[in-house]
């Protein structure tokens, strides 16, 4: 309000207030975005809070008609968690997760380089097939993955695992490595080329540090997707090899359906993705977007 | 050169072919391992998968393995199951991702202005789609869609509907619900990136000449917005037609199959069923009807995104 009377002063009412006006109106706006954004995002954000909450209650403080906010927080409910055999599931998890992550890197930088600092003929081709096989539905392939897997007697097997893991995060990672190679200017390799630098060090030396950061962009969103992976683990899994996900489905069925027990273990089961994908929000989204969007 | 003699000529010229040729290899072999790779284990299963479609074959009854031609397939299209939990992954898929994207359109404005804590704002909204799938799946299960001790029915309950049994009476809107929460992030982060890349400039001109803000919206930044719209569809659509953890985790497909998808469905006549060639002509139905959609969906991407694919 107090805005609009500077509107009214006399000498430049013809040129300036129509910057006093809105500007003061655009931080009176930015106040109630502001609040809006805030309940917008704690309303999103709230199963996730409520989850937190939730494991540090007992089982009788989750199970009230009116929920509970006011509690003495307990670990007993971690407690349980770790004491019921989760570390070998963890451990089966980070294996899966960090050995089919090196994998796919290995396989796609060199890939994503022939497909954009040295393109192939066919580059479109075959970026074209990459993002095809994510197209297929995984289910359709299920039954001869799981009967080669049983008569190679590899079923139960976190290789099995790593394997499938890495073809399900290639196509992923090659186009998300070429983005990033193509953010490298080209003249830097035919600069190196006319200095007679062989190929392979000049990758290795001017290409792959530029890249590092897409690199590791990459081997997280790869290895956020092999940790939450729970279709194959479930079919192809038992007892040796079975990673977080399927925990969290035994827990249940083993201890009964417990909210706030059920709450550590998902809290615990989820917390290295949330803190790995809040580290990497941007580089996710080109992840997704298989690289279309920077 | 060529002066001297003929047949030197020739013999260089094919030297330069031979020689033209190692060098495509040179420059094809870094892409081979990963094309390789990606071949045999993904195209591989779907050939066998073609196979054994053409087989009766039960895993439970050993040596049951023999060839009965397109058999299955006439059971798939007989089979009202089959058609209805089709139904429903379209109904899922195309409802889920659209709501997430409107929902996704809407959070991304909010987040375009400038406000206190925008960055923390982000944080929290992006964090659904971080949540280990099954891990969000039960959690909405439980602690919100219980009927009694649920946050949803604790809500509502001033508006009397104090009771409702979410996972029973709507399953296929339970689960959908589930997975809306968990994707509009993307289709936020996605827009966002859209906004952010629109030239500020033409936007602050539109103002200037007196635009209103729906018109500016509706004039520039949606039309701008287009491409990232139809690839968030596009991509939603990939990730949350093969969904079978919220399924799985949240319903378990019922009551009956009232919410089951085709992913769910089949691993069920597969696993708890052991019918594999059955399973797997639904596969390869599942496959077909995919790659129709994909080839137009494939084709929208890339028309819509050639342009930065050139210039990249």
């Amino acid at each position: 309000m107090s805005a609009d009377s500077m509107t009214a002063q006399p000498g430049p009412a013809t040129a300036e207030p129509a910057y006093a006006g809105p500007r003061a109106r655009r931080r009176n706006n930015s106040l109630t975005w502001g609040i809006v954004g805030w309940v917008v995002g704690i309303l999103f954000f709230f199963p996730v809070l409520w989850m937190v909450l939730t494991s540090f209650k007992t089982e009788a403080q989750a199970y009230t008609n009116t929920p509970t906010l006011i509690f003495s927080p307990t670990l007993s409910q971690y407690k349980t968690v770790f004491s019921s055999g989760l570390w070998p599931y963890v451990a089966n998890s980070a294996f899966a997760t960090i050995v089919s992550t090196i994998l796919v890197l290995a396989l796609a930088t060199p890939c994503a380089f022939a497909l954009s600092l040295r393109p192939v003929k066919k580059t479109r081709d075959v970026l074209f097939f990459f993002i095809s096989t994510k197209m297929l539905p995984v289910v359709a392939a299920i039954i001869p993955i799981y009967i080669a897997a049983r008569d190679l007697h590899m079923l139960d097997n976190i290789f099995t695992l790593v394997i499938l893991y890495t073809a399900m995060n290639l196509p992923i990672a090659v186009w998300m490595m070429r983005s990033f190679f193509l953010e490298v200017p080209g003249e830097l390799l035919e600069a190196a080329e006319m200095d007679g630098a062989p190929l392979r060090r000049t990758v290795v030396e001017v290409i792959l540090p530029l890249v590092a950061p897409g690199l590791a962009a990459t081997a997280l969103i790869c290895c956020i997707f092999s940790w939450n992976e729970f279709f194959f683990a479930v079919n192809l899994t038992a007892t040796r090899a079975a990673t977080v996900p399927v925990f969290l489905v035994g827990f249940i069925s083993s201890e009964g359906l417990y909210f706030a027990q059920l709450a550590a273990a998902a809290t615990v089961a989820t917390l290295p993705v949330v803190l790995a994908g809040w580290v990497a929000q941007r580089q996710l989204v080109r992840g997704l977007s298989f690289g279309a969007i920077k | 050169m060529t002066a001297i003699a003929p047949p030197v000529a020739g013999a260089h010229r094919t030297r330069a072919r031979t020689d033209r040729r190692r060098q495509g290899w040179v420059r094809r072999a870094p892409l081979l391992p990963a094309l390789v790779f990606t071949i045999i284990v993904t195209q591989l299963p779907f050939l066998v998968t073609l196979y054994y479609s053409l087989e009766s074959w039960s895993l439970v009854r050993p040596g049951s393995q023999h060839f009965v031609g397109f058999g299955n397939y006439a059971d798939v299209f007989k089979d009202s199951q089959f058609r209805t939990t089709a139904l429903n992954t379209v109904i899922m898929t195309v409802g889920s991702v659209l709501i997430a994207m409107v929902l996704g359109v809407l959070l991304a404005l909010l987040l375009d202005r400038k406000f206190l804590g925008r960055g923390v704002v982000r944080t929290l909204l992006i964090t659904p789609f971080l949540v280990m799938p099954v891990g969000a799946a039960l959690l909405w299960k439980t602690t919100m869609f219980d009927p009694t001790f649920g946050i949803v029915n604790f809500i509502l309950r001033p508006f009397g509907i104090g009771h409702f049994d979410w996972l029973s009476s709507l399953p296929l809107g339970s689960v959908m619900i589930e997975m809306i929460w968990q994707w509009t992030p993307f289709m936020m982060l996605l827009v966002l990136a859209g906004l952010q890349s629109q030239p500020k400039d033409i936007l602050e001109a539109a103002s200037c000449d007196g635009a209103r803000p729906f018109a500016i919206f509706r004039e520039l930044t949606l039309p701008h917005l287009r491409r990232y719209i139809e690839l968030g569809v596009v991509l939603g659509a990939i990730y949350v037609v093969n969904d079978f953890d919220a399924v799985y985790m949240m319903t378990q497909g019922g009551p009956g199959i009232s919410s089951a998808n085709l992913p769910f469905y089949i691993y069920q006549r597969a696993f708890l069923g052991f019918q594999v060639g059955q399973a797997a002509a639904m596969g390869v139905v599942v496959v077909v009807a995919t790659i129709i959609v994909a080839t137009f969906a494939l084709r929208l991407i890339f028309t819509s995104f050639s342009g930065t694919e050139q210039a990249a």
